[in-house]
C-alpha cells in the first residue's frame, strides 16, 4: 500500500503516542488499585462501597469522561493528561475488584499457615497472598490493558488519540487505507500487550506450569 | 470557551422541553432507541450461538476468542471503517454497534453454560429430561447470572459507542458532545457528558435489578446465606460466585 510508504513518519508518531497513552494508565492504575483492593479485603465494610463506586465509574462512556475531565482537573482540553487520567480511572475501576477477588480467593488455611510460621501481615501479603492471587490479578490486567489500547483512539475526537488520528483522517478524506492501518496496528498492539502479560505471568508463577496446564 | 453568560446548557429549561427536536429528552430517546435496537439484534445473534456452543462444546474457540477480539477492536476505527465503506447513515453505525455488542454476549453465554455443574446436567438426564429441556430448564437458569452480566457489558459498550458514533452523524446524546466541541461550547459538551454518564449508570443499575429479579435465589446464593446484597457478577473473571452456590 502506497499509503504506508508515504506516511511512515505520521504512522509511527501516532503509534508512539498510542503506546504511551495506553501503557502509562495501566501502570498508574495498578499502583492505585493494589492498595485499594487490599483495603477492600482487609476492612470488609469498605468492600461494597469500593466495588460499587468502581462499577459506576466503569459504566461511564469514554468520550464523556474524556471531555469532562478538563473541567474537573483543570487541564487544557487538548492535553494528553485527560486521556491518561480517564484511562487510569477505568483501570482502577476494573482492577480494584480484580485485586479484591484475587486476595479473597486465597485459601484461609494458607494464610493461617503463613501466620503460624511467623509471617507478619506485610510480609505475608507480599510473600504469600499476592503471589497466590497473581493469576487472577494478571487475568484482570490483560482485560484492562487490551481495552485501554482500543479506548485510546476515541481520544482522537478531542485531538489526542494516537492511532485514532488515522481514523479521523480517513473519515475526513473518505479514504479507507489509514483506517485499516490504524485498526491493524491497534489490534496488534493489544495482542502484544496481552502476550507480554501472559509471559510475565509464566515467569512470576512458575508453580502454575508444573503438573499440567490449568 | 463559550461566550454566553446565561444559564449553563444542562440547566436551561429550554433544553429540557419534551418532544422538541434537539432537546435533551429527545436525544435521550434517540440514544435509547439505538441502544435497544443494536442490543436486540446482537442478542438474537449471539445468544443462540452462545447457547449452541456452550451446550454442545463445539466451536468453543470461537466463543473464547470472540471476547478478546471484541475488546481489542478499536470502536472508533470500526465505526470509521464502516462509514467510509458504506457512507453516512444509520445502518453502517448500527452494524458497528451490533458487531461490538456481540462478543461480550457470546462469550459470557458460552462461559455461563460451561460453568454449569456437570452433575446437575447428569441428574437432569437421569430424570429423563431431553436435550432441549436440559438447556431450557437446567443450563440456562444456572447460567443466567453470567449471561446477564454479558448483556450488561454489551449495553454499556453500545451506549459508549453510540456516543462516539455521533462523530459520523449519528443522533443521540453524542450530538451534544460532538457539536459542543465543534462550536466550542463547553457547557453543551458537559451537559452531554453528564447526561450520557447518568444514562449509562441508570442502564447498568436497571440491568442489575433485572438480574436480581430473574435469577433464581438458589443460584444467586440469596436463599442460602446472607440476605444482604452481595454485588453480582460483572467481570468475566470472577471465581467465587460459582463455587459458593454449587455446594
Amino acid at each position: 500500500m502506497d499509503y504506508i510508504a508515504n506516511n511512515v513518519d505520521l504512522i509511527l508518531a501516532a503509534l508512539g503516542q498510542h503506546v504511551v497513552l495506553a501503557i502509562v494508565p495501566v501502570i498508574l492504575g495498578v499502583i492505585i488499585a493494589l492498595p485499594l483492593g487490599y483495603l477492600a479485603v482487609r476492612y470488609r465494610w469498605l468492600y461494597h462501597p469500593l466495588i460499587n463506586v468502581s462499577g459506576l465509574l466503569y459504566a461511564i462512556p469514554s468520550l464523556a469522561l474524556f471531555v469532562v475531565l478538563p473541567g474537573i482537573i483543570g487541564t487544557r482540553i487538548l492535553s494528553p493528561i485527560n486521556i491518561i487520567a480517564a484511562l487510569t480511572i477505568y483501570t482502577v475501576a476494573l482492577m480494584v475488584r480484580v485485586v479484591a477477588n484475587g486476595l479473597n480467593s486465597v485459601d484461609p488455611t494458607i494464610t493461617q499457615a503463613a501466620s503460624a510460621m511467623g509471617y507478619r501481615r506485610v510480609r505475608r501479603l507480599f510473600g504469600v497472598e499476592l503471589p497466590i492471587a497473581l493469576p487472577v490479578i494478571l487475568a484482570g490486567l490483560r482485560v484492562a490493558a487490551v481495552s485501554n489500547v482500543s479506548l485510546v483512539s476515541v481520544g482522537a475526537l478531542i485531538g489526542v488519540g494516537g492511532l485514532g488520528a488515522l481514523f479521523t483522517r480517513g473519515l475526513q478524506l473518505g479514504y479507507i487505507d489509514p483506517i485499516i492501518v490504524g485498526i491493524v496496528l491497534s489490534v496488534l498492539l493489544a495482542v502484544l500487550c496481552d502476550v507480554i502479560i501472559v509471559l510475565v505471568q509464566r515467569q512470576l508463577t512458575p508453580w502454575s506450569r508444573i503438573g499440567g496446564r490449568s | 470557551m463559550s461566550t454566553t453568560q446565561e444559564t449553563p446548557y444542562l440547566f436551561d429549561p429550554a433544553n429540557w422541553e419534551f418532544g422538541a427536536a434537539g432537546s435533551i429528552p429527545s436525544f435521550i430517546v434517540t440514544h435509547l432507541y439505538y441502544t435497544g435496537l443494536a442490543l436486540a439484534i446482537a442478542i438474537l445473534i449471539a445468544v443462540p450461538v452462545g447457547l449452541y456452543i456452550g451446550h454442545t462444546g463445539r466451536l468453543a474457540f470461537v466463543a473464547i476468542n470472540a471476547g478478546n477480539a471484541g475488546r481489542a477492536l478499536p470502536t472508533l476505527g470500526l465505526v470509521s471503517l464502516l462509514v467510509t465503506m458504506f457512507g453516512l447513515g444509520l445502518i453502517p453505525a448500527l452494524i458497528a454497534l451490533v458487531i461490538l455488542a456481540i462478543p461480550p454476549i457470546l462469550t459470557s453465554t458460552y462461559a455461563g453454560l460451561r460453568a454449569v455443574d456437570r452433575a446437575a446436567v447428569d441428574a437432569a438426564k437421569g430424570m429423563g429430561m431431553r436435550e432441549l429441556g436440559i438447556l431450557l430448564r437446567v443450563e440456562i437458569p444456572m447460567a443466567l447470572p453470567l449471561i446477564i452480566s454479558g448483556l450488561r457489558s454489551a449495553a454499556l459498550q453500545v451506549v459508549a459507542t453510540a456516543t462516539v458514533a455521533a462523530y459520523v452523524g449519528l443522533g443521540g446524546l453524542g450530538r451534544l458532545l460532538v457539536d459542543g466541541l465543534a462550536l466550542n461550547q463547553y457547557d453543551r459538551v458537559v451537559a452531554g457528558a453528564v447526561v450520557v454518564a447518568v444514562l449509562a449508570i441508570v442502564i447498568d443499575l436497571v440491568a442489575e435489578g433485572i438480574q436480581r429479579l430473574v435469577v433464581s435465589p438458589g443460584i444467586s446464593g440469596r436463599a442460602l446465606t446472607r440476605p444482604s446484597k452481595s454485588f453480582p457478577t460483572v467481570s468475566p473473571t470472577q471465581p467465587r460466585a460459582g463455587t459458593a452456590s454449587a455446594g
